[in-house]
């Protein structure tokens, strides 16, 4: 029996339930209905007291999960798409993040945002926005892109004392499989080889881990052997597996489906640039999606974000530097 | 409509008192302030709204668990509500030993885990908060309480304070939303700031009771709050209250307030509402109890003023309770 993505969180959930009665679920759609995506489908039969749907009111969901949380209580607040969380960016920036800080009270929120781009979908509801968390102080920002991850480190995320932006991909949620989830796994803030190589690095995370991995596989067949790295959570960023592999290639690729401006991928550069300049052979690259609103037509969404045709051709200039 | 209620003389005297150490510290602040050079950071002030924080402070009980949620011009309901006095001096003074340790101050004070959530900036943004605390109390089976948090004519604009009062209600927790109409938000005053011809008429669109007070008259307020809080109590409801008063400050102490018409101080909202508790006690017994709040205040001023700042050599400089994921510390 396989187990999607979806799945996996949807398990992950009834199992942090199932442990720990301080764990509730509060967002739109989440109770009968079983969330937009089905992420909570049927949780609400067996906790019918700690699935609530919640007024379309993102800012008041989060406070009143900060609220919750100083109580000891371990809230998910479902954002229905990870866009419509710029909501309670107030909440989730100024009072989550800052909140163990000023008063040295721990604030266990775990904050589930659908994220990532899908065919169709448009400006509103396929955005990445972990590098936006990501610069807060506070908060951990987490960005599973196996089935297993999804699973694990869900579960992790509602067990650590502070505040989590979980960004889970859309265009993961059905598709991807496993045999069966995982019971031990990396932790947190450890990034993991998804593919062993030594002509260049491409360290990415979310979505575009499968298009990178595709990529790979493609410039294989030229001869390459790229390695690719799955940061898993992009705060806290694992710099010192970023250059134990760039130590190993000496080469550089950062992918992002995020727009380009700053973010996970600048960060990538900056960290081996600042810390193993000596370590590259050539100047690294950045491929991230264009510095435009998400499009709705297939046509351009798919020349929006970075595919395995762009991704190889970048490796493929990169390699050869 | 309910019963008449009947305040206690105690309340009501216990109440002035606390209303009479709120304005004698926040009097030695702004002196302090003036004076330069041991107030860190801004001053900002709750004269002219000392009954109606104080009564809904006192109407409140931090022994049996209710929660309180101050905002800027909220000295007298802390202290009513049990506060520290030194919570506020260490804050203002950025005494280490204050609950914030150097690391915020002034009105962002609090002690969460004992009902005191320490505010932010962001107006609107409490109201959801102890919205939240009051859910977990449920959900956790424990002892019914009440909440309250306080909030300014300007800060009923945000869609912050909407979206939590409403889903308050959809969750029917038992929240007093105190509304403070101190006339103006910074400067701006309110025609500037909403179109109702009275905000308690917001309480009916969002199916919650609402209460209007004189908010200069500390007996009215407490005759209010009593009801509302019980109210609160009992049906397990919002409630909102709204207060006609003045600010009768600047929004901080770098503020003038110079476009505030004189004549409004003129107004029965712009009584001082410490010369209107006055006159229900003794002069003589009045004039006691502000010299035993001066010592009171003298003493927590000198006590602050001998600890020591907060050493950035000495801070964590961590800012997440799982260390272990603060970069740079798991090596």
């Amino acid at each position: 029996m396989s187990t999607t993505y979806l799945a996996a969180i949807r398990e992950a959930q009834a199992v942090a339930m199932r442990e720990d009665p301080n764990v509730f679920i509060y967002g739109q759609d989440v109770g009968k209905f079983g969330g937009a995506f089905k992420a909570t489908k049927g949780l609400i039969d067996e906790f019918p007291d700690r699935v609530m749907d919640a007024p379309i009111s993102e800012d008041a969901m989060v406070g009143l999960a900060i609220g919750a949380a100083i109580e000891g209580m371990r809230p998910i607040i479902e954002m229905q798409f990870a866009d419509f969380s710029s909501i309670g960016l107030n909440q989730i920036i100024n009072q989550a993040a800052t909140h163990y800080w000023r008063t040295g009270v721990p604030c266990p929120i775990t904050l589930r945002l659908p994220s990532g781009g899908t065919a169709g979908s448009g400006p509103f509801h396929s955005q990445s926005m972990e590098a936006l968390y990501a610069h807060y102080p506070g908060l951990v920002v987490v960005t599973p892109a196996t089935v297993e991850d999804a699973y694990s480190m869900l579960l992790e995320s509602i067990q650590l004392d502070d505040p989590v932006v979980f960004c889970e991909h859309k265009l993961l949620y059905y598709h991807l499989k496993a045999d069966r989830l995982p019971t031990v796994n990396l932790p947190i803030g450890k990034a993991r080889i998804a593919r062993s190589g030594r002509h260049a690095t491409v360290v990415t995370y979310s979505a575009m881990l499968h298009e990178s991995l595709k990529a790979a596989a493609m410039i294989a067949e030229d001869g390459f052997h790229v390695e690719v790295v799955d940061l898993r959570s992009v705060k806290p960023i694992d710099t010192d597996t970023i250059l134990g592999s760039v130590a190993r290639t000496g080469r550089l690729l950062a992918v992002g489906e995020a727009f380009p401006w700053g973010g996970v991928t600048a960060e990538v550069l900056s960290r081996v640039v600042s810390e193993g300049f000596d370590l590259l052979d050539c100047p690294p690259i950045r491929l991230n999606a264009k510095d435009t609103p998400i499009p709705y037509h297939p046509n351009l969404w798919k020349a929006h974000r970075p595919t395995a045709d762009s991704i190889y051709a970048a490796l493929s200039e990169l390699v050869r530097k | 409509m309910p019963s008449p209620t009947v305040v206690s003389p105690e309340k009501l005297r216990a109440t002035f008192r606390w209303m009479l150490l709120a304005r004698a510290l926040e009097d030695r602040i702004a002196s302090l302030y003036r004076a330069g050079g041991s107030i860190v950071g801004g001053v900002y002030l709750g004269r002219g709204q000392e009954a109606f924080s104080g009564a809904l402070g006192a109407c409140l009980s931090k022994d049996d668990g209710d929660i309180f949620g101050g905002l800027i011009r909220d000295m007298s309901g802390r202290l009513a509500f049990g506060e520290p006095l030194l919570d506020p001096v260490r804050a203002y003074l950025g005494s280490a030993a204050g609950p914030m340790r150097g690391r915020d101050g002034n009105i962002h004070r609090g002690r969460p885990q004992e009902g005191l959530p320490a505010m932010i900036s962001h107006l609107g943004s409490l109201v959801s908060v102890v919205a939240g605390m009051l859910l977990a109390r449920r959900m956790q089976g424990k002892q019914p309480c009440v909440g309250a948090t306080s909030i300014g004519d300007g800060a009923t604009s945000t869609g912050s304070f909407h979206e939590a009062v409403n889903m308050a209600a959809v969750e029917g927790l038992p929240l007093v939303v105190a509304v403070a109409n101190n006339q103006f938000a910074y400067s701006t005053p309110t025609n500037r700031q909403y179109a109702c011809e009275n905000l308690v008429d917001r309480a009916h669109g969002y199916g919650i009771t609402g209460y209007v007070v004189d908010g200069t008259d500390l007996q009215a307020c407490l005759e209010t709050f009593t009801q509302a809080v019980e109210a609160a109590r009992e049906t397990g409801k919002p409630q909102m209250v709204v207060g006609k008063l003045l600010r009768l400050a600047g929004h901080g102490e770098h503020d003038d307030a110079s476009y505030v018409d004189p004549a409004l101080r003129k107004e029965p909202s712009g009584r001082d509402p410490i010369e209107v508790a006055a006159t229900y006690f003794d002069d003589a017994e009045v004039r006691r109890w502000q010299e035993d709040a001066l010592k009171q205040v003298s003493e927590a001023v000198a006590k602050a003023q001998n600890e020591a700042g907060p050493d950035a050599s000495e801070e964590s400089w961590l800012a997440l309770a799982s260390a272990h994921l603060v970069e740079g510390q798991s090596e």
